[in-house]
C-alpha cells in the first residue's frame, strides 16, 4: 500500500503541489487525472523519486521513502515519449535494468538475454529484440519501454501519459491490452492522463486533481455519476451549464412536446449532427450559451431554427453549500 | 457510356504527364538542376581545382623524387609532430570539450552567455594573436610557464607547446558539434536509466557517450583537421627546431622560400592524403554508428 500525506511541492510562489494525502491499496490500477498544470505528473514524479515534496511523506508499505532515490524505490516507470534508448538493441534497452546492477547481483548474460525474450513475448513483441528502436512503431515502442520497467521487477508502475504520443486506433488497442497485463501479473499501477475516457475506462478508481489539489477520488462510476465539484462534472465527461448552478449531461435532457409545460428550458436548435449512436443537438440558451443534448437516433432529430423545450431527465445542483442530485421521476 | 466518354480525354493527357515524370525523379522543390550545377562548378573552383594542381605539380616531379622530398626524415618527422600533436589536441578537448558543453546545455549559472561567448573566441582571433598570447603566457618566464620551468619542464617551443596552441585552436568545434545534440537528448532518457538502478557512471557511459558518440567524433575530426593544418599560432610557440618542433606547414613555407617547389609540393601531396584518410576513417565510423540509431 502507497500512502501519501500532506505532499505539498512549490516551484517559487507557484504551488504545484497543495497539501496532497492519497492512499493507493495493492493491485490498484489507478488512474491521476487533470488538466495540464493540475500537478498529476508531479505527484507521479514524487512517488517515483524522481522529484522531492517540500513537505509531506511517502510511504510504501508503512516504510517512509520519502528521501529514498528512484532507483531504490523498486518501481518501474514508463515515460510519455518512450525515453527508450536508442544505440541499444530492442534486447539490450529491456535488459539494461537487469545489466546494470551490481557484480554481485548482476544475472549472467545469457540470462539477462533470456529474461528480454521472455518479456518480449510477454508484450507480444517476440522475434523483434534485434532491431533498434528507431525500426519500431510508437506502440511497439512503448510496450519496449513497458518491457523494460518491468524487467527489474517492480513492486509498482507508474506511466506518465503512457499513450499520449500514439494515434487514436492503436491507443485503444493498447489501452485495453495494458488492462489484461495489470490484472494478469497482479501489479500495482498508477497512470497519468489528461484524457477523461482513457481513466474511466482504465481504472479501478480516479483521482480528479485540479490547480495542485485533489477534487475527487472515486471509482468511475461515482466520478461520472456523482461528481464531488463542479470542476469535476465539467472535466470527466460533457456537462451543461443552466442558471442556478445546475449541471446536466447531454444524454439527460430530454425534447417535451408542447411549449405549455411549466418547466424546462427553450433553445433554439443552431446544428444537428450524429455522434455514434445518437443526434446531437447543439442548440443556443437564452444567454447566448450553447446547451449540447443527445437525442434518440432512431427519432426524427429538430432542425436548426426550430424551437425545442428540454428538461432534464436528472441533473445535479452545485451551491456554495454543496452539491444536491435531482431524478425526474 | 459517361466512362468511354471522358476517357479519351483522361488518355491524351495522361501519355504527356507520365512521359514527364518517368524522364527523372521529380522534386516538388525546383530548381535541383541550377543549383547542383552551381555548387559543382563552384566546389571546382574552390576546392577541387587548387588541390589537384597539388597533384599534377608532384606528379611531373617522379616517384623516385617524391619519395626523396615528401619522405625525407625531417619531412617524416613534421608528419609526425603534426599529426602527433593535432590527434593529441583533439583528444584532449573531446574530453574538455564534452564537459564544457555539458554544463553549458544542462546547467543554468550566472556568466553563462559569457562563457558562452567566450567558446567562440578562437574561431574570431586571428591565429598569430592566439600563438603570441599563449607563448608568452607557457614560455619559461610566463605567467604559467615559470612554475613548469623548476620542474624541468618546457611547455613553450615544444611539441607540447605546440598541442596547447592547438587545443585552444579546436576547443569550439567539439563544443559547437556535441552542444546540440546534448540538447536534444531529454533528461527522460536519464531518468529513464536512474529508474532502472543504473548509477551515474553507468548512465554516462552507457546511455549518453553512446548517444553522443557521432557528433563527438564529429567535432574530433574537425578538430583534428584544424589543428593538422593550423599554421599561424603554431609557429610562435613551436620553437620550429627541425627534427623536434617543426611543423608539416612550416616545413612547406620553408621549403618554398628555398624556391623548392617540388619539395614543397611533395610534402603537400603527403598530408592532403593523410588528411583525407583520417577525415574519412572518422567519416565512416560515424556513419556507421548513425546508421545503428536511427535504423
Amino acid at each position: 500500500m502507497i500512502t501519501l500525506q500532506g505532499i505539498t511541492k512549490r516551484y517559487g510562489h507557484y504551488a504545484a503541489l497543495d497539501n496532497v494525502s492519497l492512499e493507493v491499496r495493492d493491485g490498484e490500477f489507478l488512474a491521476l487525472l487533470g488538466p495540464s498544470g493540475s500537478g498529476k505528473t508531479t505527484l507521479l514524479r514524487i512517488i517515483a523519486g524522481l522529484a522531492f515534496p517540500d513537505e509531506g511523506s511517502v510511504q510504501f508499505n508503512g516504510e517512509d521513502v520519502t528521501h529514498l532515490k528512484v532507483a531504490d524505490r523498486k518501481v518501474g516507470f514508463v515515460f510519455q515519449h518512450y525515453a527508450l534508448f536508442k544505440h541499444m538493441t530492442v534486447a539490450d534497452n529491456v535488459g539494461f535494468g537487469l545489466s546494470v546492477r551490481k557484480r554481485g547481483q548482476r544475472p549472467a548474460k545469457a540470462q539477462i538475454k533470456a529474461r528480454a525474450d521472455e518479456l518480449l513475448d510477454l508484450v507480444q513483441l517476440g522475434g523483434l529484440g534485434e532491431r533498434y528502436p528507431a525500426q519500431l512503431s510508437g506502440g511497439q515502442r512503448q510496450r519496449v519501454a513497458l518491457a523494460r520497467a518491468l524487467a527489474v521487477e517492480p513492486q509498482l508502475l507508474l506511466l506518465d501519459e503512457p499513450f499520449g504520443a500514439l494515434d487514436a486506433k492503436v491507443r485503444k488497442t493498447l489501452r485495453r491490452w495494458l488492462r489484461d497485463l495489470h490484472k494478469r501479473m497482479g501489479l500495482t499501477s498508477i497512470f497519468v492522463t489528461h484524457d477523461q475516457e482513457e481513466a474511466l475506462e482504465l481504472a479501478d478508481r480516479v483521482v480528479v486533481m485540479d490547480h495542485g489539489v485533489i477534487e475527487q477520488i472515486g471509482t468511475p462510476e461515482q466520478v461520472y455519476m456523482e461528481p464531488a465539484t463542479p470542476f469535476v462534472s465539467d472535466f470527466v465527461g460533457e456537462t451543461n451549464r443552466l442558471p442556478g448552478g445546475v449541471h446536466v449531461r447531454p444524454h439527460d435532457l430530454e425534447i417535451i412536446g408542447g411549449t405549455c409545460e411549466p418547466d424546462g428550458h427553450e433553445l433554439i436548435v443552431d446544428n444537428i449532427f450524429r455522434k455514434g449512436g445518437v443526434w446531437r443537438v447543439e442548440g443556443i440558451f437564452s444567454d447566448n450559451s450553447v446547451v449540447e443534448l443527445d437525442v434518440d437516433a432512431s427519432l426524427k432529430p429538430p432542425s436548426p431554427g426550430d424551437s425545442i423545450r428540454v428538461r432534464p431527465r436528472r441533473s445535479k445542483t452545485f451551491t456554495s453549500t454543496g452539491a444536491k442530485s435531482h431524478e425526474q421521476a | 457510356m459517361e466512362n468511354a466518354l471522358s476517357s479519351p480525354l483522361q488518355m491524351s493527357a495522361a501519355p504527356v504527364r507520365h512521359a514527364r515524370r518517368s524522364k527523372r525523379n521529380r522534386s516538388v522543390i525546383p530548381g535541383f538542376g541550377l543549383t547542383m550545377g552551381l555548387t559543382l562548378a563552384w566546389l571546382s573552383l574552390i576546392v577541387l581545382i587548387p588541390l589537384s594542381t597539388v597533384f599534377i605539380r608532384s606528379a611531373g616531379m617522379g616517384w623516385a623524387d617524391f619519395l626523396a622530398a615528401g619522405f625525407s626524415p625531417r619531412a617524416v618527422a613534421a608528419y609526425t609532430v603534426s599529426f602527433g600533436t593535432a590527434f593529441a589536441a583533439a583528444l584532449v578537448n573531446a574530453v574538455f570539450g564534452l564537459l564544457t558543453a555539458w554544463v553549458i546545455v544542462r546547467y543554468d549559472f550566472p556568466g553563462k552567455r559569457v562563457v558562452n561567448a567566450l567558446i567562440d573566441l578562437p574561431f574570431a582571433l586571428p591565429t598569430a594573436v592566439a600563438g603570441i598570447a599563449l607563448t608568452a603566457i607557457y614560455a619559461g618566464n610566463g605567467w604559467v610557464g615559470q612554475f613548469f620551468e623548476p620542474l624541468g619542464i618546457q611547455l613553450a617551443y615544444t611539441p607540447v607547446g605546440i598541442t596547447l596552441a592547438l587545443i585552444f585552436i579546436g576547443l569550439p568545434f567539439i563544443v559547437r558539434s556535441v552542444e546540440p545534440v546534448l540538447e536534444d537528448m531529454s533528461a527522460e532518457v536519464e531518468e529513464a536509466a536512474l529508474s532502472l538502478g543504473a548509477n551515474p557512471w553507468q548512465i554516462f557511459s552507457r546511455v549518453i557517450l553512446p548517444a553522443i558518440l557521432p557528433s563527438l567524433l564529429t567535432g574530433f575530426a574537425l578538430a583534428f583537421a584544424r589543428g593538422v593544418g593550423e599554421y599561424g599560432s603554431v609557429i610562435f610557440i613551436a620553437g620550429n627546431m627541425p627534427f623536434k618542433s617543426e611543423i608539416a606547414p612550416l616545413l612547406i613555407i620553408t621549403q618554398l622560400e628555398q624556391y623548392d617547389y617540388a619539395g614543397a609540393t611533395a610534402i603537400a601531396t603527403v598530408m592532403l592524403v593523410a588528411s583525407f584518410a583520417v577525415l574519412l576513417l572518422i567519416n565512416l565510423i560515424q556513419a556507421w554508428s548513425r546508421r545503428r540509431m536511427n535504423g
